[in-house]
């Protein structure tokens, strides 16, 4: 379809050239183009959709109760596409929508920005409670809550929690600090102690903090854009001591330790129903954070700082991911959502790849994950006092 | 090794395998070519099917679509001024030009041969460097990364225009832009004026839109006519492929450049492209071109950006570091479809990453190949009239912007860093330089803090850091022996003008102005959270100051005194400078009060029928499709709209 040419414009009479060239050139590339495009896009979809077998397409037993079919339920991530957060929200949704009664669309959608406060603001304020929009925080979302961060207007007393992913983390030191057992930490070292830190505010206030527990002068330099960053900077040679999370230390640290460039010191715990810390099922070697503060200090792990110490692990890593509604949410959604987390566990593609994907842990449900998000969002008024007047005196950050 | 090699080609050329890498093609090229939607879009979109595929497929699928993204954003680069991704941005000073020039088949033809060659050359060195990569880029600390930003920064001097104090003033000012945001050494937010948005520093597609597509959208929207000044737009493909010929070593030189600045981690994409542009221009004795038109201003950074996808894979692979925000979102990927990054790539799982690099290979091969097929259709754009083109490329940028962060202010960003562009465009103060100063600010911040605290002073004495040092001397001394001019097309011969004058000298105190906020600001900081934005705008105020004596001065034949709208025999009849903005401003204000989609189809109707006049039909159906664009990518890209606050409250 040929489509006809406008008129000329009288303001545009002085232009002889592209009054010419507008009689060549038709309007149709354009047009075409965009039809092809879309065209295209769509092929694509399809195509990829028909190849990969989306756990979407093949439920097994669809469950006689409908609760969401026809739905799509907005998995709400207030970080970037492609991290931690994101692929866990990507495992879980596929296996959300299978096992989730009437097999709802679930779509992951990210929010990033400021840190994930963004997201989280944004989904307090738009997220009702029909389980149709579900948010999934993590510890550096618990963190700017706990510590009061005035860019925050979400409050975890208004959600509560379906699922929650706990993780570990292990801080390990490099060889050439002649440590091979934790009393060596408390000899004259070689070198200064220098750690890569993402930020004051960020999970690694819990390393940072142990550090100091523990006595021990170490230097922190700020501005490491992830963890990974930091085992860049380590395996440089410009930083002796680093920790990871459990999936990236065993990913990249495992490795080193096995060819000697690095050594393993400690990892931060589990803690168990009754928030006592124990030591970490993936890494049962090891000890944990509270008996390494044993052996070197020789007391008790109890006093403000300690509790604040695992007020902060307990947000940054007890409580990973939680994944949560607004607390009104009535209680049929939440049993939907748990039995589905239960019935992913029963699923041998779930148990084939979540080690992979997510990691070792279990995702809890039910009142163990209730105490998860319990421990991970509460500090005392106390410890809040605390963990700010050390944020000043150390890193002479004010935070109102 | 080679038994690897050869195995995983074998596994990699299935029908499967084959038909998953075209289709990664086939998305990259057509993600590719609207600017703003580079591999983070495209790779975000493809998540959600990887479940279910086998890795190689999977893999194919994702590598396919990484790797032709710089080759497609070529388009909008070269032939509408748009840059179409963080590493194309270099591609605009040559190629634009080129294609107003009526040569945008050329260009095209120029642009796809390096992208090929750089690409291939890409995938040969990782398939022999992957071996022995882990200690060559732990060579790369913080220090080296320090100098390198440095190194990246001599480029200014290159590509400052006629005068090189409002080049340096540029620079300075990008660089106190992109500070913006949290301080790296502290953590606490400066310059962010009590808004949310600015915690997170102004997005770089924002930025770069904003200074480079929009003066060029507003500028040929008020002119009417098309992109293209000839109407013959010839057969310039051959042309094209024998400039490349004929520049092979600049090419083979930037595909090495890029390839290397890819695989060190924390360089990032968007500075490979200057780098290799300014490299383009240093290697060439006659400079004069630069700026006008010269194809090796598109061969330069175009074998670079192809090249560099090969290189970033290196870290990503080995390490799990993501080299660049696509490689970050490939990574993801990965590990979805269950393959650990790390060591291991390079012994247990050493097929996987040879799949890779041939899936690099063929995705090159391929993606070159359809876009060379698209180019002589795609020229023709540049033939349409202007008035008919611009509404889908305002959409298509506000589209791109509003990725950024998905937030209304990203629109009012995009508009700000637009008004600045046109005004630096207008006055000549040169906009790659401010670009450059903006990419490679926070960079040059946190490396230069990390390298202080962990070596002092000594980090001079460091091998790397003394050869970067040699290097960027010897880069700045090429470098001012000719200048490129990007206003080089605005004619210089100009028109003494009271008005232009007043106007230059107001333009000129409100960017120094903008210096001596910062310094106030700066001293509200800690030390480490003020001392950078501090030291680089007193670093820039003696040029800020010799800018303005000269203004007051007013010598006219000083390079600093330019108006590009001052000049002899301006067209009278041509409406005011700021009418597109003005358009666009007028989409703006009313997306946030009636929402995006309702505000584009207004916008659409109303500039068809009073800058195109087109008949009715026609206007409906080229808003019909603008705003099928709009919703085809909302479905895919799972996007909302802004809302609109008239709205809003009814939709709740």
């Amino acid at each position: 379809m040929e489509i006809p040419n406008a008129a000329p414009d009288l303001r545009s009479a002085w232009h002889m050239e592209p009054l010419i060239s507008r009689s060549r050139g038709s309007i149709q590339p354009t047009r075409r183009l965009s039809i092809a495009i879309q065209v295209s896009l769509y092929t694509i979809a399809a195509f990829l959709s028909a190849c990969s077998q989306s756990p979407t397409s093949d439920s097994k037993k669809p469950p006689a109760n409908k609760l969401f079919a026809g739905e799509t339920i907005e998995f709400v991530i207030p970080y970037k596409e492609g991290g931690g957060s994101d692929t866990w929200a990507r495992f879980n949704a596929a296996f959300l929508s299978r096992h989730l009664p009437g097999n709802p669309v679930v779509v992951v959608r990210n929010i990033p920005g400021g840190g994930s406060i963004k997201g989280a603001n944004l989904y307090a304020q738009r997220a009702k409670p029909n389980g149709l929009m579900i948010l999934g925080t993590s510890g550096s979302t618990q963190m700017p809550y706990l510590l009061d961060d005035p860019r925050v207007r979400y409050d975890y007393a208004d959600w509560q929690v379906i699922a929650a992913y706990p993780t570990g983390g292990v801080v390990y030191c490099s060889p050439s600090l002649g440590v091979s057992k934790i009393e060596d930490l408390k000899k004259e070292l070689p070198k200064r102690l220098i750690f890569a830190s993402q930020g004051p505010t960020s999970l690694d206030i819990v390393p940072m903090l142990a550090f100091d527990l523990l006595g021990l002068d170490v230097k922190t330099v700020f501005g490491f854009r992830g963890r990974s960053a930091g085992r860049l900077a380590f395996e440089r040679g410009e930083v002796p001591i680093d920790y990871q999370t459990s999936a990236g230390y065993l990913k990249n640290v495992v490795p080193l330790v096995r060819e000697g460039s690095a050594i393993p010191l400690w990892s931060w715990g589990v803690l168990d129903a009754a928030g006592t810390l124990t030591r970490d099922p993936s890494f049962p070697d090891l000890p944990h954070f509270g008996e390494v503060y044993q052996s070197l200090l020789g007391k008790e792990t109890q006093g403000i700082a300690w509790e604040s110490w695992l007020a902060l692990m307990a947000a940054g890593f007890g409580g990973m991911k939680l994944l949560v509604t607004p607390i009104e949410t009535p209680e049929p959604i939440l049993q939907a959502y748990r039995d589905a987390f239960l019935a992913m566990r029963e699923d041998p593609e779930y148990i084939e790849r979540k080690e992979k994907a997510i990691g070792r842990y279990k995702q809890e449900v039910g009142t163990k994950a209730e105490s998860i998000f319990k421990l991970a969002t509460r500090i005392s008024a106390d410890e809040k006092r605390w963990v700010k007047a050390w944020l000043r005196d150390r890193y002479d950050l004010n935070i109102q | 090794m080679l038994d690897a090699i050869l195995q995983s080609l074998n596994d990699l050329l299935t029908l499967n395998h084959v038909a998953h890498l075209v289709m990664g093609v086939l998305l990259g090229l057509v993600i590719g070519i609207f600017p703003g939607l580079g591999g983070i879009a495209g790779l975000s979109m493809l998540l959600p099917f990887l479940y279910g595929m086998d890795t190689a497929s999977a893999l194919a699928t994702l590598i396919g679509l990484v790797a032709v993204i710089p080759t497609s954003a070529t388009f909008t680069s070269i032939l509408m001024g748009i840059p179409g991704s963080s590493s194309s941005q270099a591609t605009v000073l040559d190629g634009f030009p080129l294609a107003k020039k009526g040569q945008a088949s050329r260009a095209l033809g120029a642009a796809f041969m390096s992208s090929l060659f750089g690409g291939l050359f890409g995938a040969l060195i990782l398939t022999f460097f992957v071996q022995i990569a882990r200690p060559v880029i732990l060579v790369f600390g913080s220090a080296e990364l320090f100098m390198l930003a440095i190194f990246g920064l001599t480029m200014v001097g290159s590509l400052s225009g006629r005068s090189l104090a409002k080049g340096i003033f540029s620079c300075g000012l990008g660089m106190l832009i992109g500070a913006i945001g949290s301080a790296p050494a502290t953590g606490e937010f400066r310059l962010i004026f009590g808004i949310d948005y600015l915690y997170d520093g102004i997005p770089l597609v924002v930025v770069a839109l904003g200074i480079f597509a929009l003066p060029e959208i507003a500028d040929l929207l008020r002119k009417d006519g098309s992109i293209s000044q000839k109407s013959d737009l010839g057969t310039g493909l051959q042309q094209g492929f024998r400039d490349v010929m004929k520049h092979r070593w600049l090419a083979l030189r930037c595909s090495g450049l890029g390839t290397l600045i890819g695989a060190i981690p924390g360089m990032g994409g968007s500075v490979v492209d200057w780098i290799a542009y300014g490299h383009g221009v240093q290697s060439t004795r006659d400079k004069s071109k630069f700026g006008k038109g010269d194809i090796r201003g598109v061969i330069a950074p175009e074998s670079a950006n192809n090249a560099k996808e090969g290189g970033a894979l290196v870290p990503t692979l080995l390490f799990g570091i993501p080299g660049s925000g696509s490689m970050a979102i490939f990574l993801g990927g990965m590990v979805l479809i269950g393959i650990e990054a790390g060591p291991s790539m390079v012994t247990t799982e050493l097929n996987l990453t040879y799949i890779v690099i041939w899936s690099l290979a063929i995705a090159n091969l391929l993606g070159a190949g359809m876009a060379l097929f698209l180019a002589r259709p795609m020229a023709k754009l540049t033939s349409i009239r202007f008035s008919l083109l611009a509404p889908f490329m305002i959409m298509v940028i506000s589209f791109a912007a509003y990725q950024a962060t998905r937030d209304m202010m990203d629109l009012w960003m995009l508009l700000l860093c637009g008004i600045l562009g046109m005004l630096m465009r207008r006055f000549g103060w040169s906009r790659p330089s401010f670009l450059i100063g903006f990419v490679l600010s926070q960079q040059a911040e946190s490396y230069l803090n990390m390298a202080v605290q962990f070596y002092g002073w000594e980090m001079f004495l460091r091998p790397g850091v003394i050869a970067i040092i040699i290097v960027s001397t010897l880069s700045l001394y090429l470098s001012r022996k000719g200048v490129v001019d990007e206003h080089a097309e605005q004619t210089s011969e100009w028109q003494p003008n009271e008005a232009s004058i007043r106007a230059q000298k107001w333009f000129a105190l409100f960017l120094v102005s903008v210096a001596g906020i910062s310094i106030f600001e700066a001293f509200r900081q800690s030390f480490l959270g003020g001392v950078f934005p501090l030291a680089i705008a007193f670093a820039i105020l003696p040029s800020g100051f010799w800018i303005l004596w000269n203004l007051w001065r007013d010598e006219r034949k000083n390079p600093i005194v330019f108006d590009a709208e001052a000049r002899i025999g301006s067209l009278p009849n041509q409406s005011s400078v700021f009418e597109g903005a003005l358009w666009i401003a007028g989409l703006f204000t009313a997306s946030s009060l009636i929402g995006f989609l309702p505000a584009t189809a207004l916008f659409f109707i109303s500039i068809l029928a009073i800058k195109a006049r087109v008949s009715r039909l026609k206007n409906a159906t080229l808003t019909a499709s603008g705003l099928g664009f709009l919703l085809v990518f909302a479905h895919f890209l799972n996007l909302d709209y802004p809302m609109g606050i008239l709205l809003e409250p009814l939709l709740e």
